[in-house]
C-alpha cells in the first residue's frame, strides 16, 4: 500500500525559511478538511457515543436524562431484534459476498480473456446497470421478478416447465429461502466497480508466469487456483474489506422494497435498516447512536480479523507492506 | 484431448473455444439486461394490459375489428387445422359467429365450441404516453431541478476543497502529515451511522432540517475518498514543473491552479463525475434530511414515493424508473473512459 510518499523519511523536520513555509503552506492547503474531520467527524463520533449513555427522543429532547448503560444492556441483552438483525447481515453477508465476488471474477476472467471477442463494448455493457441509480434498479428487479407477471416466473414456467407462476410457485420476495439471493441478485446490477477492480488486478499478472506454466502442462483450472487467484488477492481483499463494511450498512434496496417491514418474517430487519428505524423513525436517537456504535464496532473488529488474516492468503508480489 | 487434435488444427481449437466463450459471454449478458428489456417492454404496455390473462411480452393492445358499425374483439380460432384471426360478432355458449377481418363480404362463419377458451389477438401497440405520464405524475421537473440543483452544488464543493486538501498532502512537508493521512483513510471506511445522529441533531437545532444545507455544506470540506483519489494522481506529476514554476517566481496557489490542476484533468474529471453520480443517486441522506418536505424531494425519493402510490401501475413505476435513468446512462456513455479509469485509480493504487 503506498500510503507514504517517499519524501516523508527522508524530513518532516526540515528547519528555517523553508521549513517554517511548508508547514504554513501546507496547513493552508488542508484547512478544509482539517475543520471538517473535526466538525463532521470527529466531534460527532465521540458526542453519538455520549448520545449513547442518554435516554434522548428528538420528539421531546427536555426529557433527555443521563441514563448510564442502559441503552447498551437494552440492545445487548434485553432486546432480540438487534441480535436477530445482526444474525440477518451475517447470513446475507455469508451468500452476497461470494456470489457477488464470484460473479465480478468470473465476468472479469471474460474480459481478460483473448478469446473473447468485443471485450471493449462488453464491458461497457456489464458496467452500464451500475450507472442506474439504485432506486430505480429496486423497481426494475421488481417488476421482473414478480411472482405472476414478471419475465422471470413466466420464463420459468413456459420454457423450463419449472412451476413459478401462482401460490406454490417461485416467490422471490416472500420465501424466506429465496430472498437472499433475490436482493444478491439485485445487487449484482452494481458489479461493474468490483468488476473492473478485479479485470485491472488481473491485467496486472505477468504473463510469463501464465507462459512458464503452460510448459508444465497446467490447464485453466490450476492456472487460476495457483496463479491467478494469488496474484490478484490483494484485489480480492480490497474488494472484500470493502463488501464487508457496506454490507454493514446495507439499507437502500429492502428499504425500498418493503419499507423496513422486515418482510418475509423479519429476514429483511438488517442492522442498517433496524439502525434507521430506531434513529429516524421512532427518533429514539439515544437508543439509535448506540445501535451505530455497535455497527461501528463491529465493522471495527470485522475488519481487523480481515486485516489480521491478510498475512496468510494476501500476496504482495512486491513484499510485506 | 488427443482425438480432437487429430481433427483439428491449433488455430481450428482456438476458433471454437473463441466462439464458445464469447457466446457463453453473450448469454450473461443476455440474462443480465433481461431486466432491463422488461422496464422497456412493461413502460409500453397499456394499463388493460398489465393484469390481462395471456397478454404477450411486449407491449401490445387487443385487435379490435369494426363490422357493420360495431367493434368486435378478435380471437384466434382454429378452422380447418389452421389458426386463424376472426372478429367474434355473436357469443354462444357451445357455438358463436366469427367475422374474417382480412375478409369481411364472406359474411358470418359459424363456429362450434366455446369462445371463452380462445385466446384473443394482440396487436403491437407501445403507449409512449405512458412516459408523459409518469412525467407528469412524479412531477419530474421539479424533482429533477432538486437532484440537479444538489448535485451541481455538492460536486463544486467536493472538487474545490478535495483537490486543495490532496495538493497539501501532495507536495508540502509538515508535521503529522502521515498521521494525518492514515485519518483520511480511517475516514473512507468508517460507517456514516456512527456520527449521523450528533451531526442530525445538530442541523435539527439549528434549524436546518428540511432545506438541502445539511447534504451540500458538509461536502465543502474534503472528503476522504476523493482527497485519497486525487493525491494519488497529484503524486504522479513531475515535480520538477512545479520548481521550474517557482524558480520562475509563482506562488503557492499559483502553482497550484495553473501547473497542477491542468496536468491533473483525468483526475478531477473522474471525481467530479463519482461525485455528481453519487449526489444523483443519493437516497439515504435526503430521505433523512429532508423527510415530510416533498417539495425538495429528489429523484430517488421521488421514485421510492411513487412506488407506494402506484403499486399496481407496473407500466407506469418502469417508465419512471427509466426516465431517472436515462440522464446517468447518457453521460456514462460519453464519459465512459474517463469514469472507469477513474475505478481503476482507487481499486488498483492501495
Amino acid at each position: 500500500m503506498t500510503f507514504f510518499t517517499p519524501s516523508a523519511r527522508q524530513s518532516s523536520r526540515r528547519s528555517g525559511r523553508i521549513g517554517r513555509e511548508q508547514r504554513r503552506w501546507g496547513y493552508l492547503f488542508l484547512t478544509p478538511w482539517l475543520i471538517g474531520i473535526v466538525l463532521f467527524y470527529l466531534v460527532p463520533f465521540v458526542a453519538s457515543f455520549w448520545f449513547s449513555l442518554v435516554d434522548f427522543n428528538l420528539a421531546n429532547p427536555e426529557d433527555t436524562h443521563y441514563v448510564g448503560f442502559a441503552n447498551w444492556k437494552r440492545a445487548l441483552f434485553e432486546d432480540p431484534n438487534v441480535y436477530e438483525s445482526f444474525g440477518v447481515t451475517f447470513t446475507f453477508a455469508a451468500i452476497s459476498l461470494p456470489l457477488g465476488m464470484g460473479f465480478a471474477l468470473m465476468l472479469a476472467l471474460l474480459l481478460n480473456s483473448k478469446s473473447v471477442r468485443g471485450k471493449a463494448l462488453l464491458r461497457t455493457l456489464f458496467y452500464m446497470p451500475t450507472m442506474i441509480p439504485l432506486v430505480a434498479a429496486v423497481l426494475i428487479w421488481g417488476g421482473v421478478l414478480n411472482e405472476q407477471t414478471g419475465w422471470v416466473n413466466i420464463l420459468l414456467e413456459n420454457v423450463f416447465g419449472i412451476q413459478a407462476l401462482g401460490v406454490n410457485g417461485v416467490r422471490w420476495f416472500a420465501s424466506t429461502r429465496l430472498i437472499y439471493f433475490t436482493l444478491t441478485f439485485i445487487g449484482l446490477w452494481g458489479v461493474g466497480n468490483t468488476m473492473l477492480i478485479t479485470l485491472a488486478g488481473l491485467q496486472s499478472v505477468p504473463t510469463d508466469l501464465y507462459e512458464a506454466s503452460e510448459l508444465d502442462g497446467a490447464g485453466f483450472w490450476q492456472q487460476l487456483v495457483h496463479i491467478t487467484l494469488p496474484m490478484i488477492s490483494p484485489v480480492l481483499f480490497y474488494n472484500l474489506v470493502l463488501g464487508v463494511i457496506g454490507l454493514m450498512q446495507y439499507f437502500l434496496i429492502p428499504w425500498v422494497l418493503n419499507g423496513g417491514s422486515g418482510f418475509p418474517d423479519g429476514r429483511t430487519n438488517f442492522a442498517g435498516v433496524y439502525f434507521f428505524l430506531q434513529s429516524f423513525k421512532f427518533f429514539n436517537m439515544g437508543y439509535g447512536s448506540t445501535i451505530a456504535w455497535l455497527i461501528f464496532l463491529v465493522a471495527l473488529l470485522l475488519t481487523l480479523v480481515l486485516f489480521g488474516s491478510a498475512r496468510y492468503w494476501v500476496y504482495y508480489a512486491g513484499g510485506e507492506n | 484431448m488427443a482425438s480432437q487434435q487429430q481433427f483439428l488444427s491449433g488455430k481450428q481449437v482456438q476458433l471454437l473455444r473463441s466462439i464458445g466463450l464469447t457466446l457463453f459471454t453473450l448469454v450473461i449478458l443476455t440474462i443480465f439486461l433481461l431486466p432491463l428489456a422488461y422496464g422497456v417492454m412493461t413502460a409500453l404496455k397499456t394499463d388493460s394490459q398489465l393484469g390481462a390473462i395471456g397478454a404477450p411480452w411486449y407491449p401490445a393492445s387487443p385487435v379490435i375489428f369494426e363490422y357493420e358499425g360495431k367493434e368486435y374483439d378478435v380471437y384466434q380460432v382454429e378452422i380447418d387445422g389452421s389458426m386463424q384471426n376472426l372478429a367474434l360478432v355473436k357469443k354462444g355458449r357451445e357455438a358463436s359467429e366469427f367475422v374474417d377481418p382480412a375478409n369481411p363480404e364472406a359474411g358470418i362463419i359459424p363456429w362450434e365450441g366455446r369462445w371463452r377458451q380462445l385466446e384473443q389477438a394482440w396487436v403491437f401497440d407501445p403507449v409512449w404516453e405512458n412516459f408523459i405520464t409518469a412525467w407528469n405524475t412524479i412531477d419530474f421537473p421539479r424533482l429533477l431541478g432538486n437532484t440537479v440543483f444538489y448535485a451541481v452544488l455538492s460536486t463544486i464543493g467536493a472538487v474545490s476543497s478535495a483537490s486543495l486538501v490532496a495538493y497539501g498532502f501532495a507536495r508540502y512537508d509538515f508535521p503529522g502529515r502521515n498521521s494525518l493521512f492514515m485519518l483520511v483513510m480511517a475516514t473512507i471506511i468508517l460507517p456514516p451511522s456512527v456520527t449521523l445522529i450528533p451531526t442530525y441533531a445538530f442541523f435539527h437545532n439549528i434549524g436546518w432540517v428540511g432545506t438541502w444545507w445539511p447534504l451540500i455544506v458538509p461536502q465543502f470540506f474534503a472528503n476522504g475518498y476523493n482527497v485519497f483519489l486525487l493525491r494519488q494522481f497529484f503524486l504522479g506529476i513531475p515535480r520538477a514543473l512545479d520548481e521550474a514554476a517557482m524558480i520562475d517566481g509563482a506562488g503557492h496557489f499559483r502553482i497550484f491552479w495553473s501547473i497542477i490542476l491542468p496536468q491533473a484533468r483525468p483526475a478531477l474529471l473522474a471525481v467530479t463525475l463519482f461525485h455528481f453520480f453519487f449526489a444523483w443517486n443519493d437516497f439515504f441522506g435526503p430521505l433523512i434530511y429532508l423527510a415530510g418536505n416533498p417539495d425538495s424531494y429528489p429523484i430517488t425519493v421521488g421514485l421510492d414515493g411513487f412506488k407506494g402510490l402506484y403499486e399496481q401501475m407496473d407500466n407506469l413505476i418502469q417508465a419512471a424508473s427509466l426516465t431517472a435513468a436515462l440522464i446517468p446512462l447518457l453521460v456514462f456513455f460519453f464519459a465512459q473512459r474517463v469514469f472507469m479509469q477513474g475505478v481503476v485509480i482507487t481499486g488498483v493504487e492501495k
